[in-house]
């Protein structure tokens, strides 16, 4: 009747889950007992939930990244504290069975949960906003997308009280991950959360490429298009690319955990390595589908802070594309270990070494950029700074990885640990917080308080390099990865000053989340009436701040590259136009309900309760139906209606 | 779409100069992208096949379990299912509702053929013992060949409920942007076909 569920798969006996899994449900249950109280439920239903505009998902979706952030990091500390301790005779606190569950987890939910929202995230709200148009091309979509995600990241936090999450790493290789040696549902739990919200992530890449090569405001040529959209048509089709490869490897996974395959097992003719080779196929992209949205916005702050445009737009462009194709063709680098013999080795370890060249234009186009402009040491403009100094740094280790020979040595070792959270915290990390700084006001009305928020950049900067430099150190001394117990005394040192690194990164966080708060509380100091709190120079800048639902009353006409200074450089006033009717989609509460089945689906595929699988499958199905049939999904606003939100807003942009 | 102004219609929207496309070519374009992303994933199934076709782990090979003459019969279904889809399509183009109903129903027609040769050719292997769990080998012949039969099944309902709307609506707008985007994934399903077609059965047999 309920599969696999039973009383006895809540971790009883283990404190740690328990508690903080109570802890989680504890914070649930009073945010939706205050909603309950407050009577918010109708706004939230109304104005979020069922929402499809792209700035409401945009924010959700960095909401969602932010609190998945808090999860990933708990875990991060947890493991440094364990290494920092478990060393010689003494073992820790963290049984090897709950470590390994950390660590998988942890490097789970930092890709899929908190690096991939927050970059979808910032696209959603800036993409169209830049284009000049009012939603990306497939509303519902981009509804159902989010709430997708939102699923996936709700079934792994679901495995730290019911059940256990996967032991075999955020990349679950099989054997390993294959039923032999993981019979429990920790794989099943990953694979079926990553296949949804993988759906989610899919759709999104449809979604916006289509918005961007279909959907831009009239004379915005493809070599007008700010350099933030660029990154994310190149982000999204990779997605294109890429995601189904993954959805296919897993489908393969499944199907030799479910139904007794032979894709990936030891007997019967399976190959292991096909699933290394798969996955990273899909993996080495991955990375670029991260950084390039962050190469975006460091862009657009790069030439917004130092008050003059952009170096060499083209070659950054170029450079852009040139990454995006070259991704798709160093994979094995991944493993060069695994014996595909010196030729192959050899292609591999010069295309990696290639990949580094558009990265190398990219920095030096920054640097120029920066290059005797006014720079304006905003918040944004910190977290640029730091990523170029790190991000090098990080770029470098990779290229040294890149060498065959050397990653023979490397392999697995902290010093791989140290080289990809260079690359992402330098720059995805720092790129998704500089985003943030950066459009926060244009998605609330209000700046963020910028002490705290360089507070929290020099803590940030300051423990990435005190929890990852020694990590270089111990890799090169022969530490490997994942080591639950130190059985070498001498690495105690180094782990403690990583530990030191990681409490001061916790420093950081404290310091975001109180300049949140406190800016949140200072909001009426803080207003942004111009609509253009940073002089910028994109079409984003050239509405409101919030903007209203359909971002431009009238959709701007583009002439240049940066086309909103170029509107303020020739001091166009506000020129009095007639307004007309404008049709937006209409609220659909499709993605809400998707997720809904999608959630009691995934759980009882997970748990192997067929009864509610078909039950969950029927009920998605009448939802795409009811949505399928339906024609109206647009509203109407009246010309008048429209003139008199315009006339409304306040001191309203320079131009428009 | 959106209001675009005084700017003229004619301009290749879009691309740049005019402004957003009109829905029609909107709808299509993303349904394009959402194809490619399906061939994406049929790659790596067909990847899967090829490393894996010869581990057979002593079990039946393809030459010994594929009969070529049903997977002949199998295909021109198939093919001609894609040809009636097309003049289904250019009917509704062409608003003549009565026609589109003829070519849809030999479309679903020849489709259920096509799947219930698949079908029959799937339980026949499965009461020899060389079921998807017998080998290597047949794990990825059962899983790229079935996935395609789950995508005619999918494509086979949808036929259904878009006659239905055809039917209660009639061929407005939506309704014909929606037939355009089955008729895309329908000849896509056709592509991926004749990709089975080579490399599963007419290389297997050899």
């Amino acid at each position: 009747m309920l599969g696999k569920l039973s009383w006895s798969v809540i971790p009883w006996n283990e404190p740690l889950p328990l508690l903080s899994g109570g802890v989680v449900v504890i914070v649930i249950l009073a945010v939706l007992a205050l909603v309950t109280i407050k009577g918010w439920w109708p706004y939230l239903w109304r104005e979020w939930l069922t929402s499809v505009d792209h700035k409401r998902i945009g924010v959700m979706y960095v909401l969602l990244g932010l609190v998945m952030l808090l999860r990933g990091f708990a875990d991060a500390i947890m493991m440094r504290t364990q290494q920092a301790i478990a060393v010689g005779d003494a073992q820790g606190y963290l049984p090897p069975e709950h470590y390994d569950q950390i660590f998988s987890a942890h490097g789970t939910i930092m890709i899929f949960f908190v690096a991939m929202p927050l970059v979808i995230g910032l696209m959603n709200f800036a993409v169209p906003l830049q284009l000049g148009v009012r939603d990306v091309a497939f509303p519902v979509l981009n509804s159902v997308s989010f709430w997708l995600t939102a699923t996936g990241a709700l079934l792994v936090n679901l495995s730290l009280v019911i059940g256990n999450f996967s032991r075999a790493s955020w990349w679950g290789y099989p054997p390993l991950s294959g039923l032999e040696f993981s019979p429990d549902v920790g794989v099943d739990y990953y694979l079926w959360s990553l296949q949804i919200s993988g759906i989610g992530t899919l759709l999104t890449g449809v979604n916006f490429v289509t918005t961007i090569l279909k959907l831009r405001a009239p004379g915005m040529t493809y070599f007008r298009m700010p350099v933030f959209c660029w990154t994310a048509l190149a982000t999204n089709l990779l997605i294109v690319a890429t995601f189904p490869i993954l959805t296919a490897t897993f489908v393969m996974l499944l199907l030799d955990r479910y139904l007794g395959m032979h894709f990936f097992t030891n007997d019967a003719g399976g190959n292991q390595m096909m699933y290394v080779n798969l996955f990273w196929a899909w993996g080495h992209p991955e990375v670029y589908i991260l950084i390039l949205p962050a190469f975006g916005i460091f862009s657009e702050v790069a030439a917004t802070f130092s008050g003059k445009g952009l170096f060499s737009y083209r070659s950054m462009v170029l450079a852009t594309l040139g990454i995006c194709v070259l991704s798709l063709m160093v994979w094995l680098h991944h493993f060069f270990t695994m014996g595909a013999g010196a030729d192959v080795n050899a292609v591999f370890g010069i295309m990696s070494t290639i990949i580094a060249v558009p990265t190398g234009v990219k920095v030096f186009n920054w640097l120029f950029t920066i290059f005797r402009g006014r720079v304006v040491f905003r918040t944004p403009a910190l977290y640029l700074v730091g990523f170029m100094v790190t991000f090098v740094i990080g770029g470098l280790t990779g290229v040294l990885l890149a060498v065959p020979p050397v990653d023979f040595v490397l392999h697995n070792s902290a010093f791989l640990v140290a080289h990809f959270h260079n690359v992402i915290i330098g720059g995805v990390v720092f790129g998704v917080f500089a985003g943030y700084n950066y459009w926060f006001p244009k998605a609330f009305g209000f700046t963020l308080d910028e002490r705290l928020g360089k507070a929290g950049f020099w803590c940030w900067l300051i423990g990435f390099y005190l929890a990852f430099m020694p990590l270089y150190g111990l890799g090169l001394m022969g530490m490997t990865r994942r080591l639950q117990h130190i059985a070498e005394p001498s690495w105690q040192p180094l782990l403690l000053v990583a530990e030191a690194g990681a409490i001061v990164i916790f420093v950081g966080v404290l310091c975001q989340i109180a300049q949140l708060y406190v800016s949140i509380r200072t909001r009426e100091s803080r207003r942004d009436l111009t609509g253009d709190p940073w002089d910028g120079r994109t079409l984003e800048w050239a509405t409101s701040s919030p903007p209203p639902a359909y971002n431009f009353a009238v959709l701007p006409r583009v002439e240049t590259i940066d086309a909103f200074s170029e509107v303020k450089r020739r001091g166009l006033g506000r020129v009095e136009v007639t307004y007309e009717a404008i049709h937006m989609p209409r609220n659909s509460p499709t993605g809400f309900v998707t997720a809904f089945f999608a959630v009691v689906t995934g759980f009882a595929l997970i748990w192997h309760i067929w009864w509610i699988v078909i039950l969950g499958l029927l009920a998605a199905a009448v939802t795409i139906l009811v949505f399928g049939w339906s024609d109206e999904r647009e509203r109407e606003i009246p010309a008048a209606e429209v003139a008199q939100m315009e006339r409304a807003r306040p001191g309203l942009g320079r131009a428009a | 779409m959106a209001t675009i102004g005084a700017v003229p219609i004619d301009l290749a929207r879009g691309r740049g100069g005019g402004g957003p496309a009109p829905t029609r070519i909107v709808v299509a374009y993303g349904f394009w992208i959402f194809i490619l992303s399906d061939m994406v994933m049929f790659s790596a199934l067909f990847a899967a096949y090829a490393v894996l076709s010869g581990n057979t782990a002593g079990g039946p090979t393809g030459a010994e379990l594929f009969d070529l003459r049903n997977v002949f019969i199998e295909t021109m279904c198939l093919l001609l299912s894609s040809y009636t889809a097309g003049l289904g399509a250019l009917s509704a183009e062409r608003r003549q509702p009565g026609r589109f109903l003829i070519f849809a129903g030999l479309t679903f027609v020849l489709g259920a053929a096509f799947l219930f040769i698949e079908i029959t050719e799937f339980a026949g292997m499965v009461r020899q013992g060389a079921g998807p769990s017998r080998s290597a080998f047949l794990s990825a012949f059962f899983t790229l060949v079935g996935t395609h039969g789950a995508h005619v099944a999918m494509g086979l309902l949808w036929l259904i409920y878009l006659v239905a709307q055809v039917i209660v609506k009639g061929l407005r707008p939506a309704v014909l942007r929606r037939l355009l985007c089955f008729s895309l994934f329908w000849h896509a399903l056709d592509i991926v076909w004749v990709g089975v077609f080579t490399l599963v059965y007419l290389m297997g047999v050899q």
